[in-house]
């Protein structure tokens, strides 16, 4: 049987389809977080489960432009840790350990965004060398203290190719890229960078939703 | 209904399926970002780092922003603003701050602390960062 050009065509399309999104995770639940409607976010400092102690002030310089470009209003860091600093809290852990009611308080901030930074830095082989960081992160309403969004992801410098990514996280990510390019003097801090834009960006599936200031807030969402 | 036909149709099911599943299209960004992260990393680490230099290099953004009708982030203001205090310039500081808040109601809490902060010094402690 000969078949007609278009089937071929649709052949490619759908195991373009089928690789490009098969290994989806169950879709997140979102109840809570559309519920809640967060505007702004408070970002504590990072826990810090890597033997670099830049991982706390790298993933969190990092975190403020892909929840802000997702339409967040996030408050200050630098600020939020001379506030910390000024009240006694020294570490990302004591920091995370603050009752939400009292963060609430004192911040006024509507959610709070909770990261862990599971591995960040260089590991040298033999030959080659790589570049990792892993961050997880939640989201949880200050008001009632419910978890609203959580979600996990990596950076490597391992990576073939950087991977076409449309939409924010791609442009994010082009974005980060050619600092790494600039400035190649810190390369945990650059995968950093694209390893939170992959966690905290919105538009991206199981992401975090839109936030006020985006023109896709509110909208259903468009998986 | 002949093979033939079939298969199109499935075929631009397919096509449409693949286009439409994975396809985001993207809008550009809401803020004008420059070196901002990377400048609040060198704040946060306090190591070489001169807030006279980074005033310098903000305010140049800033003008950057004007320039091409462009909005600054989230905190921008703010950030600025600790660096003038730091620096000795309250005045300055303050004029920030409720810039941050003009431009981002919703930080209106969380400045007015601030601000509440800068106009009470007696109690406030000098800045650690203070040089």
């Amino acid at each position: 049987m000969k078949l007609p050009r278009i089937a071929i065509l649709a052949a490619v399309a759908v195991i373009a389809l089928l690789a490009g999104c098969a290994t989806k995770a169950p879709a997140y639940d979102y109840t809570a977080f559309q519920r809640a409607k967060p505007a702004t976010l408070l970002v504590m400092p990072p826990v810090n489960e890597s033997p670099d102690v830049k991982a706390t002030p790298g993933v969190w310089a990092h975190a403020t432009r892909p929840l802000a470009e997702a339409g967040y209003y996030v408050l200050p860091i630098t600020l939020v840790d001379e506030t910390f600093r000024q009240n006694g809290v020294h570490s990302a852990n004591e920091a995370q350990d603050i009752p939400y009611t009292k963060l609430r308080n004192y911040f006024g901030a509507d959610a709070a965004v909770y990261i862990r930074v599971k591995k960040y830095g260089t590991s040298y082989q033999l030959v080659t060398s790589e570049t990792r960081v892993e961050v997880e992160a939640r989201i949880v309403d200050l008001r009632s203290g419910a978890l609203l969004w959580d979600g996990k992801a990596v950076a490597t410098s391992a990576e073939q190719s950087q991977q076409q990514q449309g939409g924010l996280v791609g442009l994010l990510v082009a974005a980060v890229v050619k600092q790494v390019i600039g400035t190649a003097t810190d390369a945990a801090f650059s995968y950093a960078g694209i390893a939170n834009a992959r966690l905290l960006a919105s538009g991206r599936y199981n992401g975090v939703l839109p936030g006020p200031h985006s023109p896709a807030y509110g909208k259903p969402l468009g998986q | 209904m002949s093979t033939a036909h079939w298969l199109r149709r499935v075929a631009l099911t397919g096509c449409i399926a693949a286009l439409s599943g994975c396809a985001t299209k993207g809008p550009g960004p809401l803020y004008m970002w420059e070196t901002f992260p990377r400048q609040q990393y060198d704040a946060l680490l306090r190591e070489g780092y001169s807030p006279e230099a980074q005033i310098r290099l903000l305010e140049a953004h800033a003008e950057k922003a004007r320039g091409a009708n462009a909005a600054l982030p989230p905190g921008f203001r703010a950030h600025l603003g600790m660096l003038y205090l730091d620096t000795g310039n309250p005045d300055r500081a303050r004029e920030l701050w409720k810039a941050e808040k003009t431009a981002f109601p919703e930080s209106a809490g969380y400045m007015e602390l601030l601000l509440s902060k800068l106009d009470a010094p007696a109690k406030t402690a000098k800045s650690e960062r203070a040089p």
